[in-house]
């Protein structure tokens, strides 16, 4: 069937536009960036690959709003910054965390005041052992230090969006940014706006800007790639190919923790959707597990005492600061399954398969669970809570299976040692930034997923409104945006390139190719001469195929270019990898020729950036952000108060 | 099996179909097109008929287009044959699949 393209088309067709604030995305962290930079009297301009209403990896809904410092909870943001360093080995972005939870819950109020539901104002949960009665908020994992909030984040994104309108930020959806411009145009200058190509009509957008925010989301599909299995293999939204980070790599920004993967991918191939199998982690927690005769599996506590009454599971044990988010460390650690679960299976004490007894839960337990979590956390209402029920699944009455110990583990399916994670899930490589989330390059501000080691929703959302503040403090006293003829031409060459392209490559086999070169020269083993093929390989693919790659239609070219990101991203993991000449645990980083685990002169940041086109290693100490207190309450005053 | 015509047709390009339309449900407004992150359909040539998913080996499943459809019903997700995952009924021993 051959359709017309049904939008005019105007390849190479320039619209230019001036901003104060230039916003790069429009999930998250964009939204807040672009409505922080308003309400500071700065003209906005936010480009969107989506529509802003619901695009970015959040804009289906979110469930957790975690690490939150508040009224409540007695833990302060430097408590939560020891343990985000600690649980990562320190390999954490402790500037980022620090700003996040310090401004979480401020964040999390003002989305309420755009119209987004963060308390249970229904009374539908009155009297739940997680709900504080006078806010009416609900909280997860630690009902005693409530710090992560459940909210309703189905909610989110559109509120988000009508604050955007109202404010007057000037959205283009359908947009993706193909090129940031610097001064000169050369690398390692002061960025002056970007470039966008309109992902229906192909029109070429040109943006000039005072101060620049990437907003962007982070690399993916470098390790996995299959069309063939459900949304293209990937956590975060598969459009999420690392826009943001070629395109700052290509202007000469800095770039730490890029030889950061991780084995056993949260979204393999061959997984089931997220959350939605019989689990007692995360969204599911702490969900009562049985076995196939109906056995209840214990749960203990960190020190492996058996807890009896189900509120146990929801609390720290004495001398326990709090429960962390995901489990983790020891002395964050939650309670948990029996951990010789496995053993005793084997033993013939428990039969597989497993269930997620939701049943037998105290009701308003089971009904935050499935109904509230499952059902506003992103890709679950429709896929997962209306698709279940109208199967029959009634969580009053049914178990559902849990796949733990038949090819997988946990919520994930197994996977190979070669399919790792890139940048899809917690902690990846990503951009330098100072204290007020200015990158190396003066005026490029990064918020969300382009910082190195981001977080979560509540990150991306807290980390955009402080950059959107920064960005239009730093436009005040900025001199207007002069561009570059020359860089312009480049970007538009490097841009329609695909459309002129004769050959037939598609752009899925360049994205498998690029898999391929990574998972053999770049996963384990890898050692210095693996790693120097692999980018050989990259470089070939470069100079060789991505020529080769056609794009009959604006959407082909997006997904083109898309992968052409990737691959930059790739030659990023190498750099970043041959640069770091240890192995280390917190990394997941294994070197044949290195093989010492975390040497204590490898202790630090390798920082990684493009001078002239020569990839240029320099490092960080781990602790490079200095006094946290300090540091921010230094540079939130140095903000104009406007 | 008998049919009238028979073409060479190419496979699908995903093991999966992700959405089916109900033709009586949906007028046509396009809000999922306008939604859709991926940009996975394009709008039917005809006016009034359900738009066209011409690149259902993108979607992610996030349900969005659903999400967003101011007539329930008119879009369906199709849960991928291999992901359906299985549930018991506690009280009988029943065994069901999404």
């Amino acid at each position: 069937m051959e359709l017309r393209w049904p939008y005019a088309v105007q390849y190479e067709k320039e619209a230019d536009y001036n901003a104060d604030v230039l916003v790069l995305g429009g999930g998250v962290a964009g939204c807040f960036a672009a409505i922080s930079a308003a309400r500071k009297g700065a003209s906005v301009v936010l480009l969107e690959k989506g529509a802003t209403v619901r695009s970015g990896s959040g804009g289906s809904g979110c469930d957790h709003w975690v690490h939150t410092p508040n009224p409540l909870s007695q833990i302060s943001a430097e408590d939560l910054v020891q343990y985000e360093l600690a649980s990562n080995g320190g390999y954490c972005n402790g500037l980022s965390r620090y700003i996040a939870a310090r401004e979480s819950y401020d964040t999390l109020l003002e989305l309420e005041k755009m119209g987004a539901k963060i308390r249970d104002t229904k009374d539908e949960f009155k009297g739940a052992d997680f709900r504080d009665e006078q806010s009416k908020f609900l909280f997860a994992y630690d009902y005693q230090k409530k710090i992560h909030f459940r909210v309703w984040g189905t909610t989110f994104k559109p509120a988000l969006y009508r604050e955007c309108l109202k404010l007057k930020v000037k959205i283009f959806d359908r947009t993706m940014v193909t090129g940031l411009l610097t001064v000169g145009g050369k690398q390692g200058r002061r960025v002056v706006g970007a470039t966008g190509l309109g992902t229906r009509s192909g029109q070429f957008l040109i943006v000039k800007a005072k101060a620049t925010i990437n907003c962007l989301s982070r690399h993916q599909r470098n390790f996995i790639f299959s069309t063939e299995l459900r949304g293209l293999a990937t956590f975060r939204a598969p459009n999420n190919t690392g826009d943001g980070h070629a395109a700052a790599w290509r202007a000469g920004a800095a770039f730490t923790m890029m030889e950061k993967t991780s084995p056993r991918p949260f979204v393999s191939p061959y997984s089931f959707p997220p959350y939605g199998t019989g689990n007692p982690y995360n969204t599911w927690f702490p969900c009562t597990m049985v076995d196939a005769k109906g056995k209840e599996i214990p749960w203990v506590d960190r020190d492996g005492r058996v807890l009896k009454k189900f509120s146990q599971r929801t609390r720290p044990v004495r001398g326990q600061s709090f429960l962390g988010e995901r489990g983790g460390i020891y002395p964050y650690a939650q309670p948990h399954l029996i951990p010789d679960l496995e053993k005793r299976i084997g033993k013939g004490e428990y039969a597989l398969p497993l269930y997620a007894d939701l049943t037998s839960l105290p009701p308003l337990e089971r009904k935050v669970i499935w109904g509230m979590m499952v059902g506003e956390e992103g890709k679950t209402r429709v896929p997962i809570q209306q698709t279940y029920e109208a199967s029959g699944f009634d969580p009053a009455k049914d178990l559902l299976q849990s796949y733990q110990y038949l090819r997988g583990d946990l919520m994930r399916e197994t996977s190979l040692p070669q399919e790792r994670s890139s940048g899809e899930i917690g902690d990846a490589g990503g951009l330098v930034v100072d204290w007020d989330l200015q990158t190396t390059l003066p005026g490029l501000f990064a918020a969300g997923d382009a910082l190195f080691a981001a977080n979560y929703y509540y990150h991306a959302a807290t980390t955009g409104r402080y950059a959107g503040r920064m960005a239009a403090a730093y436009a005040r006293r900025a001199s207007a945006p002069v561009i570059s003829k020359r860089q312009v031409k480049e970007q538009k060459q490097w841009t329609y390139g695909p459309v002129r392209s004769k050959e037939g490559l598609s752009w899925k086999e360049l994205n498998a190719g690029i898999c391929r070169v990574l998972q053999n020269y770049c996963s384990e083993p890898k050692n210095e001469e693996l790693m120097h093929i692999g980018s050989i390989w990259l470089k070939d693919l470069e100079e060789q195929e991505t020529r080769r790659v056609g794009a009959d239609n604006p959407h082909k070219l997006v997904r083109t270019l898309e992968v052409f990101n990737i691959l930059t991203c790739s030659q990023m993991i190498i750099a970043a990898s041959l640069a770091r000449k240890a192995s280390s645990s917190p990394l997941f980083f294994h070197r044949l020729d290195y093989p010492d685990l975390d040497p204590p002169n490898w202790h630090k940041w390798i920082t990684i950036q493009q001078i002239e086109g020569a990839v240029k290693v320099a490092e960080l100490p781990i602790d490079f952000w200095g006094p946290l207190a300090e540091n921010y309450e230094t540079h939130s005053r140095l903000e104009d108060p406007q | 099996m008998t049919r009238d015509k028979i073409y060479a047709s190419p496979n699908q390009v995903t093991p999966g179909h992700p959405l089916v339309f109900n033709d009586k449900r949906c007028n046509g407004c396009n809000r999922c097109v306008e939604v859709c992150l991926m940009d996975v359909f394009i709008p039917n040539p005809k006016k009034g008929r359900p738009p066209i998913m011409v690149y259902p080996d993108e979607c992610w499943y996030d349900g969005c287009c659903v999400m967003e459809c101011p007539r329930p019903g008119a879009i369906t997700m199709n849960h991928p044959l291999m992901q359906r995952v299985r549930f018991k009924r506690k009280a009988t021993g029943e065994h069901f699949h999404i």
